[in-house]
């Protein structure tokens, strides 16, 4: 029999494959990263083909408007009759381009778990109490300025199944579109000074220090709202070219 | 700026991201509408039931400016009550189910391929790919043996089967565009 996989395994692999990249400069995971269990036969072993065409599909993108969302979908504290429990926060921040330019009225998804670390999916069954105050399920568009804004509560932290005592930081699940496909990105926002970050093989499979680093919201004293709720920020930005890269010629 | 990295979109996004019609890009009574379905694969050949797979494309004429309401809302309940079947939003998005299966109802894009963008559990980051529905020059640039894997395979009047494979032998072709 295999002896059960220990957190002292997976730091040990995370630390050798951080050493092989060495301080390399990296915005993006591995596809393969074998710490994290689930990736090992999902990621391809061909590398990719670059596409450099002009008249790519993808150089465009789906587009969203105001019959997509509606005002309360920002709000993740008044979906249900009841107040949900938890510490109220607001996350807000931009979502730009790789050349700092707001993506404008385009679609931002999040979901998460609830206070206790539970989300109200039939396969997380981890004995945690379900809130019937809070699904944590929220949507908006990003304005002019590439804004966007959310009112949710901060989610727990959780087990997962990864290895024995594998438990994930807490975060916010992301879902957001550029202007162009090529842009799409979903990922995962945390919380500062975590202290599971260390022993969580999804954030560490970002070999790059700097690049963890931007994963993490930022406390801000001045979007905390007094008697009300606790701010962070936390800006987005998009990489992968669209059309009008194309256009000037990049 | 540097790109914020992407992570996983895990095994809970069902209940947050997936929308009622995701895969139905056109109505049914549309003439001319076409089904693409398959399965999405592990490297062990076992189906994915928790992929999630995005559509992009263009209209039969070819034209990519797509439309909004895709996920169209009741502003009395904020339940999504889909697309009206009046524009082309040209945006789909379905889950596998649990034999690791999808299904999209849409129209023949008029260049020729639709991009599909792979999420899932255990995926850090996403993957894109096409689905071809006969010759194109860019197939032509790649190697033989591989270059089926973006071709949808005709099975009768409208129905074309496309299968993704992350892994192994059959391995669908991935795409970057740098």
């Amino acid at each position: 029999m295999t002896p059960p996989l220990t957190q002292a395994d997976i730091d040990g692999e995370i630390a050798d494959l951080h050493k092989d990249c060495d301080g390399q400069e990296a915005n993006h995971p591995p596809r393969d990263f074998a710490p994290y269990r689930s990736s090992v036969l999902r990621h391809p072993k061909q590398p990719l083909i670059m596409v450099k065409e002009p008249e790519a599909v993808e150089l465009t993108g789906p587009v969203f408007g105001v019959t997509d969302v509606t005002a309360l979908d920002a709000d993740l504290t008044k979906q249900h009759a009841g107040e949900p429990l938890g510490e109220r926060i607001t996350v807000q921040g931009r979502v730009l381009d790789r050349a700092g330019r707001p993506v404008r009225g385009q679609l931002v998804e999040v979901w998460q778990a609830n206070a206790s670390g539970r989300y109200p999916h039939q396969r997380d069954d981890h004995p945690a109490p379900l809130d019937p105050n809070f699904t944590g399920v929220g949507r908006c568009l990003t304005d002019d300025e590439g804004r966007y804004s959310f009112t949710t509560i901060k989610p727990g932290a959780y087990p997962w199944r990864n290895h024995v005592n594998a438990w994930r930081p807490a975060h916010i699940h992301f879902s957001v579109f550029g202007a162009a496909f090529t842009q799409r990105l979903v990922t995962q926002m945390y919380f500062p000074n975590d202290p599971l970050f260390a022993y969580d093989p999804v954030l560490q499979s970002v070999t790059d220090e700097r690049a963890r680093q931007r994963l993490v919201a930022a406390y801000e004293h001045d979007l905390s709202v007094p008697e009300w709720s606790l701010g962070y920020r936390w800006d987005i930005v998009l990489d992968g070219p669209a059309a009008t890269w194309m256009e000037e010629g990049r | 700026m540097k790109a914020t990295p992407s992570q996983t979109v895990g095994p809970f996004y069902g209940y947050a991201l997936p929308f009622p019609g995701g895969g139905d890009l056109a109505p049914l009574n549309d003439g001319g509408g076409i089904t693409v379905h398959g399965y999405v694969y592990d490297g062990a050949g076992d189906p994915v039931p928790d992929a999630l797979l995005e559509f992009w494309q263009a209209d039969p004429s070819g034209d990519l400016s797509g439309a909004p309401g895709s996920l169209r809302r009741d502003p009395v309940t904020g339940a999504v009550i889909g697309r009206h079947g009046l524009d082309f939003t040209g945006f789909g998005r379905v889950p596998t189910d649990a034999d690791g299966r999808y299904a999209l109802r849409t129209l023949m894009p008029g260049n020729g391929y639709i991009s599909v963008c792979v999420f899932a559990r255990g995926l850090l980051h996403h993957l894109y790919t096409r689905i071809y529905f006969g010759q194109d020059a860019f197939l032509d640039g790649l190697p033989a043996h591989r270059r089926e894997t973006l071709v949808a395979v005709a099975e009768r009047e409208g129905f074309y089967r496309f299968d993704i494979h992350l892994q192994g032998e059959k391995e669908t072709v991935f795409l970057d565009f740098g």
